[in-house]
């Protein structure tokens, strides 16, 4: 493995239907994602893009599209502080266990010197934390950006 | 979430994940390197972190990679901590690495 790798697991109380739907839907981003909206086919060979207030902050091409059990897309930032970055990529995996989904993030491919890969550290755990609240609550988690953080979320959220 | 704080209870096995932070993705060799563990200690935490979610295994060939999993610990911190004390929060701990930079 050249390059960095990040996994992020958690076991989220709903349907992989739903969870696919919470990924793939932008009235379900907007909620958990602070405010992002995502759009797309959700075919593979297609863009998407997460957009807050009209401008996009990440976009990327989708790799593949398997509902509702893996979705895998290139992910760009469109931050000024990292958009020179390069691509890395972002694996979805959504596996049912019962009452609960696992569902399983990887972020890799990421440029090791670079900010993004700093950013992702902070900013994937606080998506997912909100993504989980959102589906088993039904409301997303408030977070406060901290300063120092700031950069993370542009990129991230 | 008895599970995460048992799991952490133990300066072992939080070396364990001050390791996979340090350089995630490693092997149980690569682990059990320059430790003073036995491989049969370092795989039995090892199985504890795993069952509390903290450690992820992906195999890889021949190779199982043990990754840090930090979503359990961030959902500790959202318990407790409120909306606005976050910013405060980050600063304060930012200043105390700051300070005790030498000690790490």
């Amino acid at each position: 493995m050249s390059k960095l790798e990040y996994v992020y697991v958690t076991y989220i109380e709903t349907s992989a239907e739903k969870l696919w739907q919470a990924l793939t839907d932008p009235d379900f981003t907007e909620r958990y994602w602070f405010g992002h909206r995502v759009s797309s086919e959700w075919k593979p060979g297609t863009r998407y893009s997460f957009a807050k207030q009209g401008a996009n902050s990440i976009e990327g091409e989708v790799i593949a599209a398997d509902p509702p059990k893996r979705l895998v897309y290139s992910w760009n930032s469109c931050s000024p502080s990292d958009r020179q970055e390069g691509t890395s990529k972002v694996t979805f995996d959504l596996e049912p266990r019962g009452k609960v989904v696992k569902l399983t993030v990887i972020h890799d491919e990421l440029n090791e010197a670079g900010v993004t890969f700093r950013n992702i550290s902070g900013g994937w755990p606080m998506v997912i934390a909100s993504l989980k609240s959102l589906l088993e609550t039904g409301r997303g988690l408030a977070i406060d950006v901290p300063s120092s953080a700031k950069e993370a979320a542009d990129a991230q959220t | 979430m008895d599970e995460v704080f048992k799991a952490l209870a133990d300066a072992s096995r939080r070396s364990l994940l001050d390791r996979l932070h340090a350089s995630n993705g490693q092997t149980l060799n690569e682990l059990c390197d320059g430790l003073a563990m036995t491989r049969q200690a370092v795989t039995k935490h090892l199985a504890i972190l795993e069952a509390a979610n903290l450690v992820t295994t992906f195999r890889q060939g021949r190779e199982k990679l043990h990754y840090l999993n930090p979503v359990p610990i961030h959902q500790i911190g959202e318990r407790w901590i409120r909306k606005f004390e976050r910013g405060k929060l980050t600063a304060l701990s930012e200043l105390k690495r700051q300070l005790e930079k030498r000690d790490e």
